[in-house]
Order: structure tokens, then C-alpha cells, then sequence
């Protein structure tokens, strides 16, 4: 086969390519402008206009060039390679382009409302149609919530998956916790909502509160760590464990001492992954959580004789839905700011997030 | 699960069966920590399937005295009218456009995301493997609320010249075909798919992510080694490996899709008529509507909604438990 | 393991006593750039606020929302002690936290519903569950035709137009309604709120008391009619027919002010009127009160056609109990209640698209907050 032969070809002795036909460095540059050129030319000559189409035909047309000579002075393999090369950066690129394009407009239309007196007062006895006032009762009550919701969460997730992975083997109850944990992950986040609003309030009697909420965004949490975990405990090595019981270790303490140190990397991310899910939940707040102008730091406040605690997506929502579209109101650049210093809150849990996890990979 | 070899355990096939055979060894000397930390870790997991059966039982019990209100089928019903006399109301629609925006969302979503998970582990510089898939990542740390915002203020505007470009090269496809003559504001399915799929790739390509790191450094050298292209590299070593993950974050990312609330929400405009035009103006999905009637909803409506819910809950299940069906199959096929 | 997410929690635990040693509530009522611009018409008009002290906590109509937000800010910057929240999630989430006891207040486009009778007296221990109309809103026509920019609309016209019977700008009836006026050739497009409204149930209402013959799509709170876009709420309709050349849609008076938008003049048969206080309490002074009592609910006449009249109105009740409310709340309640019907109160909605009661319903809306037990 062509395969063989050209592999024998283009080895070295020593396994460095040593390809007689091989496009040269500038090649793939070359193909670039030239692409750009004739995209250029088209537009000029023909009825073709547009930004975004120039962009999408000028790669089209690179990757055309490129697999084509390729093909021709390579071989079909590398052009297959360089084809696929090309693909997968596109890829990142265009999941790139919404990342970029979202946080710099976040940051465009919200920049201008932070300020500290945005970041540190309530929005209590401000009309929400002028200027003035800040989010602070809406980051304190979604930093409560999400901390109440991540505190249960987190155990009861990682001792789940703990449970699939050492003790359920074959069990068909872990093959029941299993298949449901899955099914849980399906569950929207406004179903939950709706449980909780006629489990915790209709049925139970309890007020709209904070912690309702938090009851919600825990149950789109927990599987959402168990999974990560699980699979992050799957990878540890059965060495790790013969190791430790070889030494009379007993299991629990082998869990506790030699798998979760060294799966921790994977399950802080889950959890990472999971908070930033929760933090951005809107929907089972908007039924449970309400909406509230003032500082409230008990998450149990209630609507009868207190205002339940506010929550930084009902208020940009609650903003959102006051401009009635208009966007030079207040409430409008008020979303957007509460918009950027949500989309901060997360990222920077996230890296911290990210920093101890590195920091326990190399310590395990 | 049980059949399925654990990823360790393929990587390492010198050890048979699974982790739970291994534990075995310390069985002698079962001690109450033991016992006291296993007893947690059941009660844990328990506490999964007792939060599910109180979620199933609560919306089925809920939703009995709406559904034998009804008048009219509730699966072949388009509106919504579960507090007008007589009561109307079906999920056609609903359903409908669920689906169309989750499959949407995957069309564009998975084959993106599968390019961002092998461009992080296998083209980009080693150093910057971490920071890119740090920022993609980020993705993630977009609440909902402001994607939605973002599709009404920012990407909704930014679609029209692509509506209309689609309307006259594709236009005899029904999907793009724009009959309005009328500027385009692009507050349609399409958009809530093109949202959603943005939503869900930093899930379906962290986890991919995940799973292709875990590709056995030989095979992948060895691979190269034999002189593989990289891109032969990636077909014959990576992608048998990872296909059952790539699967299994596909279906995490699908669970979302259909369950999104609040960006689709804001981004569709709500008509209750199905309609394959999904670029003109319509669509509503479960959880949309949800969230638009929840608020006015008198005890009859509560009822429907919650009915709806359970339908969206029942379909979850079923797309989920067909995911599991694939992957078993395909890792025993491996 | 558990270490590293302890840490994670003490993060967060850290996040947050940090932030609470900075934040503060706007404790000084002139503080905020804002504040300062409108304290000066409320102490000059509303500087005899009853106050009552405590916490207020109260959901329902998101049509009043904005009346309400206003309302609240200014006794809240002459009540120091008083602290009030309206959440404003809908008239259906208002009336059934009411009924359910957890809020004493709600704020419903709606008055309390027959079949509901014996569940809200039932929830005021010992007194009655009362409608009180307070905030009044004309439902007002918005449009967007290139070039055009003063409209009249006809009761007709709107049947047709919403149910599609007229699809295009330049059609008769629109013409004859529009002397002087040149409409283009352009098709029409309806937007309508696809979220149940009060607003689209007093628009088909409206409708289907003017011209029954050609609305035949039902008085309720959803849209039944065939065709137009959706438009999920206000924003989105809004949004909707700024974006759209040739989209008429409705809204609340407050929605078009907000967006500095001029809707349509209405005709109903005796000359193109705007919307204003006049108009709008001309029409709901040809209103029945209904209730007995202290209760106060209104029979709209949405079918009248004399002239200077805008009958196209959405009335959104209090509904809140004559006594029963631990002693505090009923106090605020009152205290609240008395300040939103005074004339300081009440002229605070025009400028915000609103129309003010006419001084009969007005009176009488006073005398009866002021039979509310305190107690």
C-alpha cells in the first residue's frame, strides 16, 4: 500500500522525518495570503460583500489551497493531516469568537456602573430609574447561597462517587445510583426550582427565601460533582490502592489518604464546574429566591416578616426586565454591571479553584 | 455500569477486574472506620435516588388534577390555555421546539467542542495547553441570564445579514427559507440554538478534554513513532479511547441544552404554532414556558405547567438512559 | 482532599465577611446622584407621610412596578424606619402568596376572583379581603412606520390589524382613520406579549367590547389570536417594534415613556384622543364600583365611546385584609396604602406614564384605607 511504502520513505534511521517531498516552511503562510488575495479580488470583482462572508470564504479557500497542493506534493496523508490541522484550529477559533465577543461586551456595556459605590450599597431607597446605588445585597446573597448550596453539595457528591467507584462494584443498587445520577444531570434547572417551590414552600409552609434557592442549586450540583469525581476516582491506578492495602492499610484510610489526594486535581474541578454552573442559575431563583433592595445576610429571611435575600441573575434580570428594552436607561448599564461583576466572581473562584488543584498535584 | 471496565483498568490491563475486586483484599479486616465511612458514602449516594423519586413522585402527583382537567389531547394540543374555560392545553409545541433547539445546540456544539479538546491536547504548544482550555472554560462562567442578554442585545442584531444570506442560497430548505418581508430580528430557534450550543461546548469540551488526556502517552508515541500523522495518531489511538467519553460529555451538554431556561427564555418569542422556519420569529420550549406562565399561572395553570415538567423530565430520562445503552455497547465492542 | 475544599468554602466564607465589612445600605436618604433629583419633589409634595416603621414585603402585578418602585422610594426616604420590598412577579404569584398567607399585600391587574372569595376572607382572620384600585394604565399602541409619526388607531382597525384581516399600512380604513397622513406600502407586523398579561387581557377586553363582531379570540390573560410575532415581555416587544419597520404593538404607558416612545392617538368614534390623565380618568370615572363595602371594585366600561375618552385601561388592584395583619404589618400596610392614594402620592404617576385616580375614586379609595384597621 501506498501507506507502507511512503512511511519507509520518509523514516530516517535515527526516526527523524527525513520526507524527500515536503511542503516548504513558508508554505502554509503562503497559502494564508494567497487566500486572502484572491478573496480580496473576488470581493472587488464580483457582486460578494459582506465581513463576516470574506472571513468564512477566505478560510474556505485556505483550506482548499492547502489540502489541494498538499495532496499533490505530499501525498494523501499529509494532506489529510494538514486538512484536519487546519479543521481543528478553526475549531478553537470559533469557540473562541462567542468567548470573546461575549466578555467584551459584558465588559463594554457593564464597565461603566462599577464603581465602589456600585460594588459596596444596596439598591435600598434608590429609584432604580436614576443613577446611584450598587449590587452588594445581591453579591452577598448569591455568594451565601451558592457557599450553603456548595457546602452540602460538595460532601455528599464526593462521598457518592466515592461510594460508585470503592464499594458499589457490580452492585445493582450502584448501578441504580449510577444510571439516576445521570438522569439527575438532566434534571433543568427550572424543574428543580418548581420541586423545591411546592415541596419547600407549598407542601412544607417554609417562605420564599434564600435558602430555598440554595436547596434548588444544590440538586443541580450534586451530579454534576458525583460524575466528575467519579470518573476522576476511576483513574487512579489499582496499584495506588493494592499498594496501601498490601501494607495493611485499611480502606477507608486508603480512600481518604491515597485515592482522593490523587484524584484531587479532577474532583476540585468538578466542584469548580459545578459552582460555575449554580452561580449562574437564574431560573429556580426567580421562583424561590425573589427580589429584595436591601443588605440581608440571613439566607433564611422569609417574605412575612423579612424580605428574602436578593441574588446578583434576579437582580440583572429584575434590571433587565425594568429598562423594558431601552438601553441608555440605568437599569440596563445596572444588568450589565452586575453581569461583569458575576462573570468576575466566577472566574476568579474558578482560578483559585484551578491554583489549588495544581498546588495538590504536585504535593500528591 | 458494572460491565464496563473503569478507564484505569483499561490503561492498565495487567490487573483484572475492577477496583472493587482489589478492595476485597482488606476484607479481613473490616474495622468500624471502615464501616462508619461506607455507611456515609451509601447514604450518600442514596440520598440521589431519594432526591430523584421525590422530584418523579411530586410532579406526577401534581400534575394529575390539571391533566384530568384538560379538555383537549395534551400531546397533540399547540396552545396554552390551562386557566381559560374550557381548559386547552398540549406540549406539540413545546416538544417540538425543545428538541429542534437541543439538536441545534449539538449539531453545532459537539464537533467544536471535539476540535477544542484535540487542539488543546495535541496541537497547541504544551504551555499553553492549560491557559487556552483555563479560557475556554470561561465559557462556562457565563451565567445564562447574560447569554441571554447577550443574544437579545448583541448576537440577535449580528444575525440578520446570515438569516438572509441563508434565506437566498438555502432558501429551498424549509429550516432557512424566510418568507417575511420584513427585517429579520432574529429572536427565533435558530438563535436560541446558536446560544445554547455556545453554552454547552465548554461542558462537552472539558470534559473530552479530560478524557483525551488520559490517552496512554505510549500508544499515542508509539503511534507517532510508527510514523503516524498526527491526525492518523488521533484516529487510531484517541478517538477509540475517548469515543465513550466524548459521548457521555455530549449527553451532559444535551441534559442542558434542553432544560436551559432563562436564555431561551429572552431570546425566543414565544408563539405557540410549530412551524419548521426557524428563522422567522416563534418557539417555545418547556422550560420557556415555564418561566413565562409561572408568574400568572392560577392553581389549574401551576398544575399544567408542572405537567410539562414532567414531560421534560421524562424525555431527559429517556435520552439519557439511550446514552448509556451507546456507550456500553460501544466500550464493549472495544 | 477535604482540606483543599475547606479551603475552597473558607474562600468563600473569607469573600464574604470581607465584603460585609464594607457594604452598607443607603442609610443617608440623599445619597445617590438620583436621589437627591427626586427628594426634592417628594418632600415638597409628600412631606406628610404618616410613617409607620418595619418591614413590608409584597409581590404581584409587574404592570404597577414601576409606580410602585417610585412610591416605595420616596417613604422610604422620609420614613427612616421603614423598609419595603414589592417584588412584582405577577398578579397570579401576588394573589396566590396573598391567599397563602406569606405576603399581607398583593398587587393584582385582576380583582379577587369569586371562586377565591372564601379563601382570601379566609386568610384575613377575622376581617375581609378588600380590592383598593390604585395605579391606572392606559394600554397604549406603540409603532414603528418608517416616516410616520402620529397615528390614529380605530377600535376596527385594531381588531383587524391583530387578527390579521389587515396585513398593510396603506389599507382604507387606516387612511380614512388618517387624514393627512401618507401611509407607506408596507406590510404590517403585530407584536404581542406571548407571557400571560393583565395588559392583554384589558386589550382584548377592550376589543371585544368595542368591536365584538370582529374580536372573537376571548377576554383572557393569554393571546389566542392567529399570527404576529410573540414578544416574551415588555422588553421583548419593544424591542421588537424598534427593530421592525412596520410592527405595531401594545404596552403599558409606563413601557412607551421609558423608551420615549409615542403611541398611536385612539379613536372610538367621537375623535383621535392620547392618553392621559383627562382621557384615561374620563373613562374609568364612567366606571361601576362594584364592591360593597370597603371594598372598591371597579366594572370598567371598556366598550365606551364618548368623546375625550381612552376606555383601552388596565386598573391593578391592592387586594390586602380590613383587619387580621399582625398589628405592625397592618400599621405600614395602612400607613403605605394612605400615602399611595394621597394626591402627593397619585401625582407621581403621570411623569411616569401613568394616570392619576380621578378625584371621586380617589376619595373614595382614601376613606376607605382609612377604615383599615390598624391594629
Amino acid at each position: 500500500m501506498a501507506v507502507t511504502t511512503e512511511t519507509r520513505a520518509g523514516t530516517g534511521p535515527a526516526g527523524a522525518p527525513l520526507r524527500g517531498r515536503k511542503l516548504p516552511m513558508y508554505a502554509m503562510p503562503g497559502f494564508a495570503v494567497a487566500a486572502v488575495l484572491l478573496t480580496l479580488l473576488l470581493w472587488a470583482t464580483t457582486g460578494f460583500a459582506g465581513r463576516a462572508g470574506f472571513v468564512v470564504f477566505a478560510v474556505l479557500l485556505f483550506g482548499a489551497l492547502q489540502t489541494g497542493v498538499s495532496f499533490a506534493v505530499e501525498g494523501r496523508r499529509q494532506a489529510v493531516n494538514r486538512l484536519f490541522t487546519t479543521l481543528v484550529i478553526i475549531a478553537f477559533l470559533l469557540a473562541a469568537t462567542p468567548l470573546v465577543l461575549i466578555i467584551w461586551y459584558t465588559i463594554k456595556e457593564g464597565i461603566g456602573a462599577i464603581s465602589g459605590t456600585f460594588l459596596t450599597h444596596s439598591m435600598f431607597r434608590i429609584n432604580p430609574e436614576q443613577p446611584g446605588g450598587g449590587i452588594y445585597h445581591a453579591i452577598v446573597g448569591t455568594l451565601i447561597q451558592s457557599a450553603l448550596a456548595t457546602v452540602i453539595a460538595a460532601p455528599l457528591g464526593v462521598l457518592a462517587s466515592i461510594y460508585l467507584v470503592e464499594y458499589g462494584g457490580g452492585r445493582r443498587f450502584a448501578r441504580t445510583v449510577s444510571f439516576f445520577v445521570d438522569v439527575m444531570t438532566g434534571v433543568p434547572s427550572i424543574v428543580a426550582g418548581l420541586f423545591i417551590y411546592a415541596f419547600w414552600i407549598l407542601a412544607l409552609g417554609f417562605q420564599k427565601s434564600g435558602f430555598a434557592g440554595s436547596l434548588a442549586l444544590l440538586i443541580l450540583m450534586l451530579p454534576v460533582i458525583i460524575r466528575s469525581s467519579e470518573e476522576m476516582l476511576k483513574l487512579v491506578p489499582n496499584e495506588l490502592r493494592e499498594a496501601s492495602y498490601a501494607l495493611g492499610v485499611p480502606k477507608w484510610r486508603t480512600i481518604l489518604r491515597v485515592v482522593l489526594p490523587t484524584a484531587i486535581g479532577g474532583i476540585v474541578t468538578g466542584i469548580m464546574l459545578g459552582v460555575a454552573r449554580i452561580m449562574g442559575e437564574t431560573a429556580p431563583l426567580l421562583l424561590l429566591v425573589g427580589i429584595n433592595q436591601k443588605i440581608e445576610f440571613n439566607p433564611f429571611a422569609g417574605m412575612t416578616e423579612q424580605v428574602p435575600q436578593e441574588s446578583l441573575p434576579t437582580f440583572i434580570f429584575e434590571q433587565f426586565q425594568l429598562a423594558v428594552g431601552n438601553t441608555e436607561s440605568e437599569p440596563f448599564k445596572r444588568a450589565w454591571g452586575a453581569a461583569l461583576v458575576l462573570i468576575i466572581i466566577i472566574g476568579v473562584l474558578s482560578a483559585v479553584a484551578r491554583l489549588i488543584a495544581r498546588f495538590a498535584r504536585v504535593r500528591g | 455500569m458494572s460491565e464496563q471496565p473503569t478507564l484505569g483498568a483499561a490503561t492498565t490491563p495487567s490487573v483484572g477486574g475492577g477496583p472493587p475486586v482489589a478492595g476485597d483484599i482488606s476484607g479481613a479486616s473490616v474495622r468500624r472506620g471502615d464501616r462508619v465511612f461506607r455507611g456515609l458514602s451509601v447514604g450518600a449516594a442514596a440520598a440521589v435516588l431519594v432526591i430523584m423519586a421525590a422530584i418523579a413522585v411530586f410532579l406526577i402527583f401534581r400534575s394529575i388534577p390539571a391533566l384530568r382537567a384538560n379538555t383537549v389531547n395534551f400531546f397533540t394540543f399547540q396552545q396554552w390555555l390551562p386557566d381559560e374555560s374550557p381548559v386547552q392545553f398540549g406540549i406539540a409545541a413545546l416538544l417540538f421546539y425543545t428538541l429542534v433547539t437541543g439538536i441545534l445546540a449539538m449539531i453545532i456544539a459537539v464537533p467544536v467542542a471535539l476540535g477544542v479538546a484535540l487542539f488543546i491536547n495535541f496541537y497547541a504548544p504544551r504551555r499553553a495547553s492549560a491557559p487556552l482550555g483555563y479560557s475556554i472554560d470561561l465559557l462556562a462562567a457565563v451565567p445564562s441570564i447574560v447569554y441571554g442578554l447577550w443574544g437579545f442585545a448583541f448576537l440577535a442584531p449580528h444575525l440578520t445579514g446570515l438569516t438572509l444570506w441563508l434565506d437566498k442560497w438555502f432558501g429551498w430548505i424549509p429550516f432557512f427559507d424566510y418568507q417575511l418581508d420584513n427585517k429579520p430580528n432574529n429572536l427565533t430557534v435558530f438563535t436560541a440554538g446558536i446560544i445554547l450550543a455556545i453554552m454547552i461546548l465548554p461542558i462537552i469540551s472539558s470534559i473530552s478534554r479530560e478524557v483525551f488526556r488520559q490517552v496512554p502517552r505510549d500508544q499515542v508515541e508509539a503511534a507517532l513513532a510508527l510514523g503516524a500523522t498526527r491526525w492518523e495518531m488521533i484516529r487510531t489511538s484517541v478517538l477509540p479511547f475517548g469515543k465513550a467519553g466524548v459521548v457521555s460529555a455530549s449527553i451532559l451538554g444535551f441534559g442542558r441544552a434542553l432544560g436551559e431556561t432563562l436564555a431561551v427564555t429572552i431570546v425566543l418569542s414565544n408563539v405557540y404554532q410549530i412551524s419548521w422556519h426557524f428563522t422567522q420569529t416563534g418557539g417555545v420550549t418547556f422550560a420557556s414556558n415555564i418561566a413565562l406562565k409561572y408568574g400568572e399561572a392560577g392553581t389549574i395553570g401551576t398544575g399544567a405547567l408542572i405537567a410539562s415538567g414532567l414531560c421534560l423530565f421524562i424525555i431527559t430520562l429517556g435520552v439519557n438512559f439511550s446514552a448509556q445503552m451507546i456507550i456500553t455497547r460501544q466500550r464493549k465492542g472495544a | 482532599m477535604k482540606l483543599q475544599r475547606h479551603g475552597l468554602v473558607a474562600g468563600l466564607v473569607v469573600g464574604v465577611l470581607a465584603l460585609s465589612a464594607c457594604g452598607s445600605d443607603n442609610t443617608d436618604s440623599n445619597s445617590g446622584s438620583g436621589g437627591g433629583g427626586s427628594s426634592a419633589s417628594g418632600s415638597a409634595s409628600g412631606g406628610s407621610i404618616d410613617c409607620a416603621s418595619g418591614t413590608l414585603s409584597w409581590d404581584g402585578s409587574s404592570a404597577q412596578k414601576t409606580a410602585v418602585t417610585q412610591w416605595i422610594q420616596q417613604y422610604q426616604n422620609q420614613c427612616a424606619d421603614a423598609s419595603i420590598n414589592y417584588q412584582g412577579q405577577g398578579s397570579g404569584a401576588g394573589r396566590t402568596a396573598f391567599y397563602g398567607g406569606q405576603i399581607p399585600m398583593a398587587g393584582s391587574d385582576a380583582s379577587i376572583a369569586d371562586e377565591d372569595r372564601s379563601k382570601a376572607d379566609a386568610r384575613c382572620s377575622g376581617g375581609k379581603a378588600i380590592n383598593l384600585p390604585m395605579v391606572l394604565t392606559p394600554v397604549e399602541f406603540i409603532y414603528n412606520i418608517q416616516g410616520v409619526s402620529d397615528l390614529t388607531v380605530t377600535p376596527s382597525i385594531l381588531a383587524k390589524i391583530f387578527s390579521g384581516k389587515i396585513t398593510n399600512w396603506n389599507d382604507p380604513e387606516i387612511a380614512a382613520a388618517n387624514k393627512g397622513v401618507t401611509l407607506p406600502n408596507k406590510t404590517i407586523t403585530t407584536v404581542h406579549r406571548s407571557k400571560d398579561s393583565g395588559t392583554t387581557q384589558n386589550f382584548q377586553r377592550f376589543l371585544t367590547a368595542q368591536v365584538p363582531e370582529l374580536w372573537t379570540y376571548g377576554t383572557g390573560q393569554a393571546w389566542k389570536a392567529p399570527g404576529g410575532q410573540g414578544a416574551a415581555d415588555s422588553s421583548a416587544l419593544v424591542q421588537s417594534v424598534k427593530g421592525t419597520d412596520g410592527a405595531i404593538g401594545y404596552v403599558d404607558g409606563p413601557d412607551a415613556t421609558k423608551n420615549s416612545l409615542t403611541p398611536a392617538k385612539l379613536d372610538v368614534g367621537a375623535g383621535a384622543v392620547e392618553a392621559n390623565g383627562d382621557t384615561v380618568g374620563k373613562a374609568i370615572s364612567a366606571a361601576k364600583v362594584t364592591g360593597n363595602d370597603q371594598d372598591i371594585t371597579l366594572d370598567i366600561n371598556y366598550g365606551l365611546k364618548d368623546a375625550g375618552t381612552y376606555p383601552a385601561i388596565l386598573a391593578t388592584y391592592q387586594i390586602t385584609c380590613t383587619k387580621g395583619l399582625p398589628a405592625e404589618q397592618a400599621k405600614l400596610v395602612k400607613s403605605f396604602l394612605t400615602y399611595m392614594a394621597s394626591d402627593a402620592g397619585q401625582a407621581e404617576l403621570p411623569k411616569l406614564g401613568y394616570a392619576q385616580l380621578p378625584s371621586e375614586l380617589a376619595t373614595k379609595v382614601r376613606s376607605s384605607v382609612d377604615s383599615l384597621s390598624a391594629t
